[in-house]
């Protein structure tokens, strides 16, 4: 690292106190059918953003089905109740209502906005979507091959292949080997039965999280809630994937394609989102390899020897399984070299752990750029959703900056040295590499 | 399971194709001031009190499309290497400040313009202020960091083109669609121009193109008027000019006069897709309301599921998986209205292309019908005020209109005008476009024996913009 010259030490480390929270007011608003939603009330411009996910997702996809909760979002505006595909979309877009779905491993989120004076009727819609969806034939057949051909584009995607491949190597035969949006092979065969049933399974009130940012009030909310989700079943959301640990053993593995820049996935076991030590592990990482410019990483790999356009690592947290995962190109010829770096520049951190300097800096950075995830609607949207699926506490915003900035030094070495393996890196290249082989070779 | 680089890339993955999906604002509250400083530089503030940040644009009028010959690409790499250190600052210090102080910065660079930006708190105004006016005139830079700086750019290029082929198709479009006008370049520049940059070659274009006079101020956020012309006048109104901004002078096109086909083979590609574009005019060169109607035609023809483009091509043929229209009316010289199709599973790209033709031959013949131009307003003008949830999209279409020949009334004026499109414009913007003679269609096929399918395209609209 360079280091501080005198005139970073007037501006550096000033703690800047710009708390969201000011801006700032969550209320947690439960309506009568016992449907709870986090609301912001913003009134400046006259849109209402919603985020909300069910518990679930592609885990619960049946063994040669991988991508049903994939294929479900894609069908989610292709019919529903009395609308058939061609009805529900010209509705929407008459009401210019947006909506959109993800299915992650854990998880199947929806996104939704509307106008404030097409509020009632956009709701209604959105719920016409997630009760009675259709599943019908010909939407269905049109929908599977727009899936299959961005299964095949993807099968081609360098980052892609080798994020794939990183996956499957440390997970085995856990359900997060697979892939979410499913395969060439599984696509094929998935059926309006096996959506049906996923539906079914999936759009539950008790696996239901909501976040409303916008131009709506508490009552109005607490009756559009009821409306939008109050018919759904109060099922159990289906079962979660079991607990995983990446094995500590070092792989590689190289996938040969004629690319002129290899692609290299890197990666280990990391930690859930729940390990008290997340936030000093966390702040650790991003001294390592986040945030672009100043980490580690971007320092030595492309300022230092212009190895690449972009290299990062960091932590990964799903319900079950945490890692920590990193990701960089260069040209084959220097993908051994390149490589080189990133493990000794991890072996180093994980020796001497931040500086004081970095841990500083970083602490101020970190506590500073938050706010800057609260500047729109749909962002805090974003944050209050996922703060609410990693149980986070209602007051999280208003505690978490306090939280990276007692991080110590001590407690961040401790965390450089369990994130920064470079001896246990499961490492996957896609490319024409020059100085990396697959095991065994 | 796909990952992203976090960072560099991928945090600013979307930024550069908001520039070609301007959708300025309604007039209904004045959403922008703007006001210039004794310099010529040109401010425009974008108040949002709803967070305590700020967004801090600096935009430049100066683009790949300014380049001198045999230097394509050093506008992009000039881009980078601002954040090298001036005489006040070191190397990387500008980087580090901005994180030190919580701030968020990136600059990216497109045909027309190459624009800079901190995302911060609002109290940090004038902080990023003091440093992008300093890079503005005080850029020094070394050989030791100009050389790895260029392998970085190096590896941007085969990270976002040479390593995917619907990039690489791309390229060879805009390069067989101009024929003369510099808009055949790609903005990060080919590679064996690429590898011979140089450090003198930045500073040249540095000193031909970064003073005041040709920079645009943008300031959105928690802020008023009165706060930012203060700063401003304070950080960038001392600057002096170092020389007289004059006309971008480019080489003008000459009317085109045969169509032209491109056909890219790569084992890499995982299903066919055909491209269309036409050399079509923008906002800076259209007649009134010209450019408008091609919004409301690009929109009604492929802006979606209801679009007649796909309705036709992918619900009721099903030709196709994928079919779309786009409208790039953001360039200083010309626009690019594109259309594109992608077959189903099994199928080929002829039965696809001659569908799109029918269908351009009919809005040529017949135009479009009342119920569909009500509707296509109506959604080009309530994406405009979804637009405002967000002030880094607000900032961006006005510096991009700004350095593409508009003024900040035109981009406040769009919805009416959008408004006032006919029936006749759109027919009368459909006729002079659709004309072979303007068009280059590119085909991209996989390797001869991999398996056939239809294939989405990554972008279809243009990348026309690469960034830090």
């Amino acid at each position: 690292m360079r280091p501080l010259r005198p005139f970073f030490a007037a501006l550096a480390i000033v703690a800047i106190h710009v708390l969201p929270a000011q801006a700032i007011e969550i209320k947690e608003v439960k309506s009568k059918g016992g449907i709870t939603a986090w609301l912001v009330e913003d009134h400046t411009n006259p849109l209402i953003a919603m985020q909300f996910s069910f518990s679930g997702g592609a885990v619960n996809d049946a063994a040669g089905k991988e991508g049903t909760a994939n294929f479900i979002t894609a069908m989610m505006d292709e019919g529903a109740g009395d609308l058939d595909s061609a009805a529900f979309q010209a509705k929407r877009d008459e009401l210019a209502m947006k909506m959109s779905f993800d299915a992650s491993f854990d998880r199947f989120q929806g996104s939704f906005q509307t106008l404030a004076n097409r509020r009632d009727a956009s709701f209604a819609l959105l719920k016409l979507a997630l009760a009675k969806p259709h599943f019908a034939q010909e939407p269905l057949d049109r929908v599977r091959d727009q899936l299959l051909v961005g299964a095949r584009r993807k099968e081609e995607e360098p980052d892609t292949i080798s994020s794939r491949a990183w996956m499957a190597k440390a997970f085995a035969d856990h359900p997060y080997a697979r892939e979410t949006d499913g395969t060439v092979k599984s696509i094929a065969t998935i059926t309006a039965e096996d959506l049906k049933a996923m539906h079914k399974q999936l759009f539950s009130r008790k696996g239901l999280k909501v976040a409303v940012v916008g131009d709506i009030d508490e009552a109005t909310l607490a009756r559009l809630l009821d409306e939008t989700f109050g018919d759904l079943p109060d099922t159990d959301p289906p079962k979660a994937a079991p607990m995983f640990h990446v094995d500590g053993k070092p792989m590689t593995e190289v996938i040969d394609r004629d690319i002129p820049q290899s692609i290299i996935t890197f990666g280990t076991d990391g930690m859930l989102r729940a390990d008290p030590d997340f936030i000093p592990a966390y702040v650790a990482s991003f001294v390592l390899g986040g945030g672009g410019f100043g980490s580690r990483l971007t320092e030595e790999v492309r300022e230092k020897r212009g190895l690449t356009y972009g290299v990062s690592i960091g932590l990964y947290s799903f319900d079950h399984a945490g890692l920590v995962f990193g990701q960089l190109g260069t040209r084959n010829e220097k993908a051994g070299e390149a490589l080189g770096v990133v493990k000794d520049t991890m072996r180093k951190f994980a020796e001497e752990g931040p500086t004081a300097a970095e841990l500083a800096e970083t602490k101020t950075y970190l506590t500073g750029s938050y706010a800057l995830r609260f500047d729109s609607n749909s962002k805090i949207a974003r944050q209050l959703l996922a703060i609410q699926e990693d149980n986070l506490g209602i007051d999280y915003i208003n505690r978490r900056n306090d939280m990276i900035d007692a991080v110590t030094l001590d407690q961040a070495k401790v965390q450089a040295r369990r994130i920064s393996e470079p001896d246990k890196l499961i490492v996957t290249v896609v490319g024409k590499p020059e100085g990396i082989k697959s095991d065994g070779q | 399971m796909s990952f992203k680089r976090r960072g560099l890339y991928a945090a600013f993955a979307g930024v550069f194709l908001l520039a070609v999906f301007v959708r300025p604002l309604p007039a209904a509250q004045p959403l922008a001031e703007t006001f210039t400083l004794n310099n010529g530089m040109q401010v425009v503030v974008i108040p949002d009190h709803r967070a305590p940040v700020v967004t801090h644009m600096v935009w430049y009028r100066v683009g790949s499309a300014d380049e001198p010959q045999g230097k394509a690409g050093i506008a992009h790499f000039l881009e980078h290497l601002m954040f090298k250190g001036t005489t006040k600052y070191p190397p990387g210090a500008f980087n580090r400040i901005i994180r030190q102080n919580g701030g968020e910065d990136n600059a990216f660079t497109s045909k027309d313009y190459t624009a800079y930006f901190q995302r911060i708190a609002k109290e940090r105004l004038g902080l990023v202020m003091d440093l992008e006016a300093d890079r503005m005139q005080n850029l020094v830079l070394k050989d030791e960091n100009v050389l790895p700086e260029l392998k970085v750019v190096e590896e941007e290029r085969r990270e976002r083109i040479d390593n995917d082929p619907s990039s690489l198709l791309s390229e060879q479009i805009d390069a067989m669609l101009y024929l003369a006008h510099p808009y055949r370049k790609p903005v990060i520049g080919w590679m064996p121009e690429v590898n011979r940059l140089t450090r003198d070659d930045a500073i040249a274009f540095y000193k031909a193109h970064y003073t005041p006079a040709n920079a645009i101020l943008v300031v959105a956020g928690d802020v008023t008027p009165d706060e930012v012309r203060k700063l401003a006048e304070e950080h960038y109104g001392k600057l002096a000019n170092t020389f007289d901004v004059t006309a971008r002078m480019r080489t003008e096109e000459p009317e085109p006069i045969a169509p032209r086909r491109v056909t890219l083979t790569d084992a890499r590609a995982a299903s066919p897709v055909v491209q269309r574009a036409y050399l079509s005019v923008s906002y800076a060169t259209a007649a009134k309301g010209e450019a408008e109607a091609l919004d409301v035609l690009a929109e009604l023809l492929g802006g979606g599921a209801t679009s007649r483009l796909y309705r036709k091509l992918v619900v009721e043929k099903r030709l196709a998986s994928y079919a779309g229209a786009w409208y790039s009316g953001d360039g200083l010289n010309s626009g690019i209205f594109g259309v594109y199709g992608s077959p189903v599973p099994g199928g080929a790209v002829e039965p696809v292309e001659a569908e799109i033709d029918a269908i351009l031959e009919d809005i040529k013949a017949n135009g479009i019908t009342e119920d569909e131009l009500a509707r296509t307003k109506a959604t080009l003008i309530a994406d405009t005020v979804y637009a405002r949830d967000n002030q880094g999209t607000l900032a961006r279409a006005f510096g991009s209109a700004l350095t593409t020949g508009m003024t900040v009334a035109d981009v406040l004026a769009w919805p009416d005008r959008i408004q006032a499109v006919t029936l006749e414009d759109v027919k009368a913007a459909a006729a002079k476009t659709f004309d072979d003679r303007r068009s280059v269609t590119g085909v991209l096929l996989p390797a001869a024996g991999a398996p056939a399918g239809g294939g989405e395209p990554t972008d279809p609209t243009p990348s026309n913009s690469t960034q830090q």
